[in-house]
């Protein structure tokens, strides 16, 4: 078993069809929601995105529905709804936890991953380019930063963690 | 004072060297205990890769932190979202020691083993502790005449159960250290409002992200500043690439320059604005630029 995918492991060991168990499971609480519209009305991506925080919520509570909604990758984690919230639901982090389902489940948007390709291949999620390079020469700093674009054998060990953790797999979509 | 390793991350080095140079003249100046922490990886992104994969987030984050307890140096970041993602990463490994040995199982892997020795910094909260606002203030030898929109960005402050830095409607301690500099930390609406960058939604969904940046904007541009303030890379990128988007897409040009609390301060140092990488920015401004070498 791959200590790489306890969402998947908690919905699956546990046979819970319903997410807000899972969710529950890890300490996010999302039951005590009175739909009252508290995280909507603070939500900056609410205002052009159309995203509803609080039919998130009342999908969570309700079934698996929520992980196909496009909503749920609105949000940009600002974390506001959560300070406001009269219940102090963790409305961001169950956001979080209820993507993860959805990526363990194959649902992942492809600029996602691309992105997680470039880690996988650089280390960084915005690796440096040649533009950036003659920036930090003209500044007078070495062309390569302190990171892993510099260390080789470091690189090798967070991409050794990466394969550890499956998320190569995952990235690529054939977790399963 | 405390000893601490550099953390860059992944848009100061890769994106904005500016910042990274900046940020190092500042703590020479301020006579920091600081270290190069090498070797470090992306954070990996909080917004991203947390909500992919826990215990990759949790890899990832780990190994940079293991990095600094082999220095015993607590880690310094510059960044909101490299510092949202470490601390918290940090405090669960902490506080959990299931979550612990989990992690350490993959670590093991590559020599590794996380400890929880080391605490995570962020630039502006260490800078309001140690030396403060009072004693930057006494050390600026070029005090600035500038008209600042400062924006705090999400992860410094939210969520505030784990920061444990005060209001996150209205917080003072940033404003505090820009007036340090001379300059003025103007008021606007939707202040602590968001960017629009975080969460996975510019990389995938641009537009919508740079509607939220225009907002903004757009508040900013009323405030009538002279620039824009900020302590996070990625905050940073999206006002300053943003608004070169935002005119590409929308026609419509902003042009406000856009500087790291570093790039201030160096400033206020006495550093110019090309020793900073301020004139580096895509954003170009050419009186923001003749301002800052009229106050030299």
């Amino acid at each position: 078993m791959s200590p790489g995918s306890e969402w998947r492991i908690t919905m699956n060991q546990s046979n819970k069809s319903n997410i807000s168990d899972a969710l529950k499971d890890a300490g996010l609480e999302i039951l005590t929601c009175l739909q009252c519209g508290t995280c909507s009305g603070s939500c900056p991506s609410g205002r052009y995105t159309g995203m509803i925080t609080r039919k998130i919520v009342r999908k969570a509570r309700v079934g698996k529905d929520v992980l196909h909604d496009p909503d749920l990758w609105m949000c940009t984690t600002c974390y506001t709804c959560q300070e406001r919230c009269p219940r102090e639901i963790k409305i961001t982090d169950a956001i979080l936890a209820i993507r993860t389902i959805a990526v363990h489940e194959g649902i992942m948007l492809p600029e996602h991953r691309r992105v997680s390709q470039l880690v996988l291949e650089y280390g960084h999620a915005v690796p440096i380019n040649d533009s950036v390079k003659e920036k930090r020469e003209s500044l007078g700093m070495e062309v390569l930063p302190e990171t892993v674009h510099k260390y080789p054998d470091a690189l090798a060990d967070v991409q050794t963690l990466l394969e550890s953790c499956g998320f190569d797999k995952l990235a690529a979509g054939s977790q399963e | 004072m405390e000893k601490l390793s550099l953390y860059l991350g992944c848009i100061t080095p890769n994106r904005y060297p500016g910042i990274e140079k900046a940020t190092k003249l500042c703590l020479d100046r301020l006579e920091i205990d600081y270290a190069d922490l090498s070797g470090a990886s992306c954070c990996p992104a909080p917004g991203v890769f947390r909500s992919f994969d826990k215990a990759t987030w949790l890899a990832l984050a780990s190994r940079n932190i293991v990095l600094s307890e082999e220095m015993e140096r607590d880690v310094l970041t510059i960044c909101n979202g490299c510092y949202g993602s470490l601390v918290d990463a940090n405090n669960e490994l902490k506080d959990d020691p299931a979550l612990k040995k989990s992690t350490n199982a993959h670590l093991e892997k590559i020599g590794k083993n996380f400890k929880g020795t080391v605490d995570v910094r962020h630039i502006i909260e260490l800078l309001y502790d140690e030396p403060g606002p009072e004693k930057i203030k006494e050390m600026v030898t070029s005090p600035l005449d500038l008209r600042v929109a400062l924006h705090y960005g999400c992860h410094l402050v939210k969520p505030s159960k784990e920061r444990k830095l005060g209001s996150t409607e209205d917080p003072r301690f940033f404003d505090e250290l820009v007036e340090a500099t001379g300059a003025e930390s103007v008021n606007y609406p939707d202040k602590m409002a968001c960017c629009g960058a975080g969460g996975g939604v510019r990389s995938a969904l641009l537009d919508k992200s740079l509607e939220m940046l225009e907002h903004k904007l757009s508040r900013i541009r009323d405030a009538d500043v002279d620039c824009i303030v900020n302590a996070c890379p990625f905050c940073h990128l999206q006002f300053d690439g943003g608004q070169v988007e935002i005119e590409e897409k929308r026609g419509t040009g902003y042009n406000i320059p856009v500087i790291h609390y570093s790039q201030l301060l160096g400033l206020a140092f006495g550093y110019l604005p090309e020793e900073l990488g301020i004139d580096l920015n895509l954003v170009t401004n050419e009186d923001f630029l003749l301002k800052l070498k009229g106050d030299r």
